[in-house]
């Protein structure tokens, strides 16, 4: 096998110049003068690509071989729970690019950072990621307050953030894009679809007690009271995060008799809301209930036989009968095992990585205004969920489906939108 | 909003809604018993007593799990092997830890606050790396969950009746203990005058030590209880303690009548508040409250007479 030595410009760079880009170059360059060791660089290290200096005016850790991105989630905390998927959609994501030779002919390389649930942290380590690691791109954050956190130190260094949540909107920058949905991709067809298949007139909102249901109810009770006939709100409660006893709000719930109970909870009440539910005798094969809150990864702790007969409305369920989404979830169980769940947000995020490598190639540029100005209008044609687009406004075009938990754990798709619904992040009318 | 409703409707609302008071009432008793055993013993705050708890709950997951592969036929019943199993794991571990960490440190309040609060970071990052960061799912055997009808509109749920058989049984096992059994005279003469205590030959080391591993044990029941009406993740503990701690301080430290009834005042003013102002509402009116009579009354509500 004949060796190849890395050009001479890359080993003149200097240990200095080369070490912020990581170790495989650092053992590179430790290995004995390099040589044996650069046979054994990953076959797509050598493919061609553009030339460094063409694709990186911007001082981003791009190299001949390797492109450095950041992950930025919480591992550790309360909010670990939920973020821990979106770190392995991520990292698949990530390592199917690599396979079929990575992004403008280099590899992705990862540094990962623990925001650890806590909002400053996640600041910190931004600047991390953006100004010391030099990082491409971000996949991270997961609840707003994170991303409320963060979003400064984007603009700010001139990063770019991929965030996959769905989330309240009225907000939108050039650093971030969303793949999640904004509140009212989620909320107005939902609304719609119990409205006319259900009948429904009546509804109770409940929910958690932060910015996020309370934009959400906001916009659902602005829906109901002025675009669906004769349809009115009957009650609205929060409960604190975290709270776990809700006897009290189902038995406000069984005087009113709303048609549907419209429920954001989150975190660790969901499972003692749904649970206190059932023990309560509330049968939802009776009573309607229609959540934005809970994907499948929820349900794992809340237990499919509490919850079946609840209907979800989102853009991404397990379940969904199509060959890419087959084949996503079939690679997701083989990398996490068979046990694994995928919800709307470990969907949202393996979008991240593979958005950013089109707005790339498309760009012809890893230079962060190059791939801000060159994202919308990319079409990802075998997204798991379908096919989606993005917005100018750098959210995704997409439908929103309504599903029905099974008492496996899943969801059984019952409707979806006709068309892609257009992202709006500052709704007129709904504030 | 009572207008316009019938009266049948409006009592059986009542009815459950009284009902509900009660189960909030039991749910805080058994939270906030092990902590006021530990705190009116040895003045030790424990503030990874929600991690105590949510031991209990992992070894109740870890229970039904062996039932249903091994044991598939006594699954029914699994729940109260789940119950004395919760107990012993909590309390071994709440004596393992007096030893090594706690017993350092009497005399010294604010390290051992210190210390707790580190063990409880520690004890949720053991159970994140053990059990995974996502909640599990406790199964439960089916005559466990739903209501029971006691009326046509009437519905009591199940799992709070057994949640409130539970505390009345743990009150009154805690009660015997301290009150009526020879080794809670030990206790007891210990909490009055510990040097005194010693001085007559009690090994007060011993009866700290038990002490803490008996708190701990009522936390692991109490996290196995919660196994029916919460979520069982590496960081559900820190929902409970709160409340917990908000119980115990209001009750006055040291007594456990006083915990009885201040969770008995603290749960009835939240569930009838919750009924008729919002959830986040009701909480803060009940912590403006509480905070209010303690300015009044900082020892709480219920004092125990120690010679000093």
């Amino acid at each position: 096998m004949t060796v190849t030595l890395p050009p001479r410009n890359q080993i003149s760079g200097g240990f200095m110049a080369d070490d912020r880009y990581g170790t495989l170059r650092r053992t590179l360059l430790k290995g004995i003068a390099a040589a044996p060791a650069a046979a054994m660089l990953p076959r797509a290290a050598r493919a061609a690509g553009p030339a460094t200096s063409a694709v990186n005016t911007t001082g981003l850790a791009v190299t001949d071989d390797a492109v450095t991105v950041g992950i930025l989630h919480s591992i550790t905390g309360t909010m670990a729970i939920s973020e821990t998927g979106s770190v392995e959609a991520e990292k698949l994501a990530i390592s199917q690019i690599n396979e079929q030779g990575g992004v403008l002919g280099r590899q992705i390389k990862i540094v990962q950072e623990d925001g650890a649930s806590d909002w400053p942290t996640f600041a910190e380590k931004a600047k991390k990621l953006l100004a010391s690691d030099h990082c491409a791109a971000v996949f991270g954050c997961w609840t707003s307050a994170s991303r409320k956190a963060v979003l400064p130190v984007f603009e700010q260094l001139n990063g770019m953030l991929y965030y996959p949540t769905f989330y309240e909107g009225l907000e939108q920058s050039k650093n971030v894009i969303y793949t999640g949905q904004e509140a009212t991709q989620q909320i107005l067809a939902g609304l719609n679809w119990v409205n006319t298949t259900k009948g429904a007139k009546t509804f109770y909102l409940l929910g958690s007690d932060y910015i996020w249901p309370r934009t959400s109810n906001k916009i659902a009770r602005k829906h109901i009271e002025n675009h669906l006939h004769g349809c009115k709100v009957v009650g609205e409660d929060y409960f604190p995060l975290g709270n776990t006893q809700f006897n009290s709000a189902i038995n406000k719930m069984r005087l009113v008799k709303p048609d549907v109970i419209y429920a954001t909870i989150v975190g660790g009440s969901n499972v003692a809301f749904y649970k206190q539910l059932k023990a309560a005798g509330v049968d939802l094969s009776k009573q309607t209930l229609l959540t934005i809150s809970v994907t499948e990864d929820e349900i794992l702790g809340i237990g499919g036989e509490n919850i079946a007969g609840a209907f979800a409305c989102m853009k991404y369920f397990e379940s969904l009968d199509n060959p890419a989404n087959k084949k996503f979830v079939a690679a997701f169980k083989e990398t996490y095992g068979a046990k694994s769940v995928i919800g709307d947000v470990t969907q949202a995020a393996y979008l991240g990585p593979w958005l950013w490598k089109m707005a790339a190639e498309k760009a012809g540029s890893f230079d962060v205004d190059k791939i801000a100005a060159a994202s919308p209008g990319i079409e990802f044609k075998d997204a798991p969920e379908g096919y989606v687009r993005i917005h100018e406004n750098h959210h995704l075009w997409s439908k929103t489906l309504v599903g029905k938990a099974l008492v496996d754990g899943q969801y059984e798709v019952v409707y979806e939108t006709p068309d892609l619904v257009e992202p709006n992040p500052f709704p007129k009318g709904y504030q | 909003m009572l207008m316009g409703y019938s009266f049948g409707d409006l009592g059986s609302i009542m009815a459950m809604q009284g009902f509900a008071g009660l189960i909030l009432f039991s749910v805080f008793v058994l939270m906030a018993l092990g902590l006021a055993v530990i705190f009116g013993q040895m003045g030790v705050i424990n503030m990874a007593h929600g991690e105590f708890m949510i031991l209990g709950a992992y070894v109740t997951f870890l229970t039904s799990r062996l039932f249903t592969a091994y044991l598939p036929w006594a699954f029914n019943a699994y729940f109260f092997f789940a119950v004395v199993l919760a107990f012993c794991a909590s309390g071994l571990l709440g004596m393992a830890v007096e030893w090594i960490l706690i017993r350092h440190l009497y005399r010294r309040p604010l390290d051992t606050l210190l210390a707790t609060w580190g063990l409880s970071l520690i004890l949720q990052q053991v159970y994140r790396s053990v059990f995974g960061a996502r909640e599990v799912g406790v199964d439960q055997p089916n005559w466990m969950m739903g209501a029971s009808n006691l009326t046509d509109t009437i519905q009591i749920p199940i799992n709070g009746m057994i949640v409130i058989g539970l505390t009345a049984l743990i009150t009154v096992a805690v009660y015997m203990l301290i009150f009526r059994l020879g080794w809670g005279k030990r206790v007891r003469a210990v909490i009055s005058n510990r040097a005194m205590a010693s001085a007559v030959g009690i090994d007060t080391e011993r009866v700290d030590r038990f002490t803490f591993g008996l708190g701990c044990g009522i936390a692991g029941v109490a996290g196995s209880a919660f196994t029916m009406i919460g979520s069982t993740s590496p960081t559900a503990g820190q929902l409970y303690i709160v409340d917990t701690f908000l119980v115990v301080v209001f009750g006055g430290a040291q007594s456990l009548i006083g915990t009885i009834a201040s969770a008995f005042t603290i749960s009835q003013a939240r569930s009838t508040l919750e009924f008729f102002l919002s959830g986040s509402m009701a909480q803060v009116i009940v912590l403006l409250g509480v905070v209010g009579i303690l300015m009044i009354r900082p020892q709480g509500l219920f004092v125990l007479k120690v010679r000093k």
